[in-house]
């Protein structure tokens, strides 16, 4: 018996990124496709960076969230275009980045306030963060550091 | 050379840059002068790494079913197609940004030509890469202008950095029968176009940077087509490729 493809979407939803585990990869948007090819399950996932190590975690993640859930047949396939864009991630998964401290990506390039304190007044410390897709800002009121999600 | 041959070549020359420099700039983890900096730099050679992955992932297709792994490990230095610039030691913390913006800006006109490329695997590869290396270029002509427009100390590093890599810089533009066979597939650019459009943007950022472009138009040659790379390839070799030598096979 096939699963319908919005289960799997929504079992996906549950699957959390392993750097940054308040979002899930559906949020994320880099579970591109979700299908079904005769009996097998197809899942196309792409990568946020080229190089970044989680790709192949999340990979094992998915698979082993499907395999508990009862998908005996099934293929992840990888695809790098269109390329991985910040456009992709969900409204929830920007308001839960946000809560978990991490600055969301914004259009102009840099965060529009600390996700600490609210306070339009931050500055960039480095344009390279803690994963390649964070940079590393700071807060000149509350003074605290951050992360932002930089935008791609 | 058939049309296959050349498409090679041209895959080669792509992931053996991206490998090399990778290589090089992942050299700073943990030696960085400030955390921050150790970070953008492991960050950079992760990108760069990544985009061999794909690059020669591609390149191993195009020989016959071998994987990019294969291809990084169980080659020695003639087989290598990197331009020069990028397998020169780092040096200082100056002259590793300066070969690193110098390498960008190249890249980043390469990809945005690449991006239109007649192979959709190519354009794809570019148009991944591009992203990522949109934030390099910026953050090396930053520290270009920033340690170049600093202190007399380092304004001197840099231009000593300038002088030394300046005639590394000009094989990044040269052609042979692998480029006329690119162009005229309509894979890639031909890399003497690029040289207008690279040197107008390195000159105005360098400008900023209160550096002066040495005059010669000298360039070493010999890492893009195999003829003959310097002695710091084999060094640097030897550290890359050890585990793989001594443990054929090792898998973890």
């Amino acid at each position: 018996m096939r699963v319908s493809t919005d289960q799997i979407w929504s079992w996906l939803d549950a699957v959390p990124d392993p750097e940054i585990p308040v979002i899930s990869v559906v949020d994320l948007g880099i579970v591109r496709d979700v299908r079904w090819d005769a009996d097998t399950l197809v899942v196309t996932v792409t990568p946020t960076y080229s190089g970044c190590p989680a790709t192949s975690i999340i990979s094992m993640d998915i698979e082993t969230a499907l395999r508990d859930h009862g998908i005996g047949d099934l293929l992840i396939e990888t695809s790098i275009s269109p390329a991985w864009t910040t456009d992709w991630l969900s409204e929830k998964g920007r308001a839960k980045l946000e809560d978990y401290g991490i600055a969301p990506p914004q259009p102009a390039g840099g965060p529009d306030r600390c996700p600490h304190c609210g306070s339009k007044a931050v500055e960039k410390v480095s344009q390279f963060g803690s994963t390649p897709c964070k940079a590393h800002w700071r807060c000149a009121d509350c003074l605290e550091p951050f992360d932002y999600f930089k935008c791609i | 050379m058939t049309r296959d041959e050349a498409f090679l070549q041209f895959l080669l020359r792509m992931g053996d840059n991206t490998l090399i420099l990778g290589h090089r700039v992942s050299e700073w983890c943990g030696h960085a002068p400030v955390l921050e900096e150790d970070i953008a730099l492991a960050n950079t050679a992760l990108d760069l790494i990544g985009q061999t992955q794909m690059w020669l992932g591609l390149a191993g297709e195009a020989d016959g079913g071998k994987s990019a792994d294969d291809l990084a490990f169980l080659r020695d230095a003639w087989d290598f197609h990197n331009v020069l610039l990028v397998e020169v030691p780092n040096g200082d913390f100056g002259r590793t940004l300066m070969r690193q913006f110098l390498f960008d800006v190249w890249h980043s006109i390469m990809l945005g030509r690449l991006m239109a490329s007649s192979d959709e695997r190519v354009a794809a590869i570019a148009a991944k890469a591009s992203k990522e290396v949109t934030y390099h270029l910026e953050r090396s002509g930053d520290t270009v202008v920033g340690l170049g427009d600093g202190t007399e100390e380092s304004h001197a590093r840099m231009q000593d950095a300038l002088d030394y890599l300046w005639p590394y810089v000009g094989e990044m533009f040269a052609s042979d029968e692998v480029d006329a066979q690119m162009v005229a597939a309509g894979i890639a650019p031909n890399p003497a176009d690029l040289r207008e459009e690279y040197d107008a943007l390195v000159e105005r950022v360098l400008n900023q940077a209160t550096l002066t472009i040495p005059e010669s138009r000298f360039a070493h040659k010999g890492g893009r087509d195999g003829r003959m790379h310097t002695e710091h390839l084999g060094h640097l070799l030897t550290q890359m490729q050890w585990l793989q030598r001594a443990y054929p096979g090792a898998k973890w």
